[in-house]
């Protein structure tokens, strides 16, 4: 079976436009969350989130697009194009159905949906855009990635929630095996709209607290949910033998182990499944616990959750057996986005041998027993597991390695 | 009797529709398929549900669909409104 390697990434975030300030700004520790912005949430029970930085879609998108398109696709779009300029991909010179697209999406383009509802009950039907007809669809950024580009390969969009982001890269492992040479892959996501912010306040787990530094606390005594935001990351996932025949420069990393596991109902008495799925991840790379550096953890923030969390990674690397992080207390939970962001910032480690700290928790809670990285640390980075649930049941977990 | 004139077409398309970079819609347009100029189907219904909105015309989406070049537009917009005033 051929290895599925990662040659392409491309960022944004609430940290910055592009990977290297995404990454830069993330090592310096930088807690990016902040009140909203883009609406007016002082009448919401939650009002902070984490913002991507001024963005003027006209200076990279063609006109054309710009009416037909939600902020998020925009945004994917964008990363899109730096994941295939990062190491120079040719998609025409890749075959006609050589190149493949799968994102996660949570919901399509909202904003773009309140937009247009608004103008249906406001106004009436003929004033409602006939793009309203794609652009809050679930696989709009993989469309218009694949329009953009004309990559014409197997394409599909999973809606896991924030496993998605782990889930897409599965897929496009699969496809890869099943020897297509490259597919683009991962999450770009945001619902920065008073529509989704209603949609999203009522699972109950967005944090009420005002402040930022203490809003997003995972692993903490008082942690009080999560606190959201837009952004993510997409990826080139290539054949080995398609990376060697176009001599692509060095890779990220290889998607070395995969699994997704779903939680028995409610009552069951049953334990939540995200232990079965890192065994089988872990079983699927042929690794041990003993070979992971460091896991980047889902971290959701909420009390009962992050026990379970911390249940699991002790079940399986002991109590402080293996250094936990999760930058997303820099940034916000990026709903389908947040996972793939994680999967580059484990690549980044991997890269520059170092781990992004977990910010804001002054002390995870003993109970965990967690090695919790709450400053830059260096390390020399071979492996590292990424973990994302989604709401609902989904628990996913991705290793990558050098 | 209201008129739709190309200059006033041109900013409909657009405001609704984007502007293609490659082809633009400056100069003598007015016989140049809307598929050189960048637009497809859907831009024309979202363009003509502009025209409607503006102008009180009742366009039908395939008379809309069929109109494959501005001219055709123009004068498809010019004859309902014609015939309805």
């Amino acid at each position: 079976m051929t290895a599925a390697l990662i040659t392409g990434l491309g960022v944004v975030s609430p940290a910055g436009l592009d990977r290297e300030t995404h990454w830069a700004e993330t090592l310096a520790g930088r807690c990016v969350i902040g009140p909203i912005t883009r609406f007016d949430a002082s009448g919401y029970s939650s009002r902070l989130a984490g913002e991507v930085p001024a963005f003027e879609a006209r200076e990279h998108l063609p006109g054309r697009l710009i009416p037909q398109t939600d902020r998020m696709t925009q945004l994917a779009l964008l990363v899109a194009d730096a994941a295939l300029a990062d190491r120079e991909v040719d998609v025409a010179a890749m075959g006609e159905f050589g190149v493949g697209v799968v994102t996660a999406s949570s919901a399509g383009g909202f904003e773009f949906g309140h937009r247009e509802l608004e103008k249906l009950w406001s106004r009436g039907p003929e004033h409602v855009s006939a793009y309203q007809s794609f652009a809050w669809f679930y696989a709009v950024n993989t469309g218009q990635i694949s329009i953009r580009h004309g990559t014409r390969g197997p394409s599909g969009v999973l809606v896991t929630e924030q496993a998605g982001g782990l889930d897409v890269l599965g897929q496009a492992r699969r496809q890869v095996r099943d020897e297509l040479p490259m597919m683009i892959s991962g999450g770009v996501d945001g619902w920065l709209c008073p529509w989704g912010w209603v949609a999203h306040q009522a699972s109950g787990h967005l944090s009420r607290r005002t402040d930022p530094r203490s809003a997003y606390l995972p692993f903490s005594v008082d942690a009080a949910g999560y606190v959201p935001g837009e952004g993510g990351a997409l990826f080139v996932v290539e054949s080995a033998e398609s990376a060697r025949s176009r001599g692509a420069r060095p890779r990220y990393g290889v998607i070395a182990g995969y699994a997704a596991t779903f939680d028995p109902p409610p009552g069951s008495g049953r334990e939540p499944s995200l232990r079965r799925a890192i065994e089988a991840a872990l079983d699927d790379a042929r690794i041990a616990p003993t070979d992971v550096d460091v896991v980047f953890a889902d971290a959701v923030g909420l009390p009962e959750l992050d026990a379970a969390e911390a249940r699991a990674l002790a079940a399986v690397f002991g109590p402080y057996g293996v250094p936990v992080t999760a930058p997303k207390t820099m940034t916000g939970r990026l709903g389908a986005g947040g996972a793939a962001l994680d999967v580059a910032n484990a690549l980044l480690s991997i890269r520059d041998g170092v781990l992004p700290p977990t910010v804001n928790v002054s002390e995870p809670a003993p109970v965990h027993e967690l090695d919790l990285v709450r400053v830059t640390r260096e390390a020399r980075v071979r492996t590292a597991l990424v973990l994302a649930r989604g709401h609902g049941g989904f628990n996913s977990a991705l290793v990558v390695t050098a | 009797m209201t008129t739709l004139e190309l200059p006033v077409l041109r900013d409909i398309l657009r405001e609704c529709a984007g502007e293609d970079d490659a082809a633009g819609l400056q100069g003598d347009i007015l016989d140049v398929p809307f598929s050189d100029l960048g637009y497809d189907s859907l831009a024309l219904l979202e363009t003509a549900s502009v025209i409607q909105r503006r102008f009180g015309a009742r366009l039908a989406d395939d008379a809309v669909t069929r109109a494959e070049t501005p001219r055709a537009l123009l004068d498809l917009t010019n004859e309902t409104l014609a015939g309805t005033s």
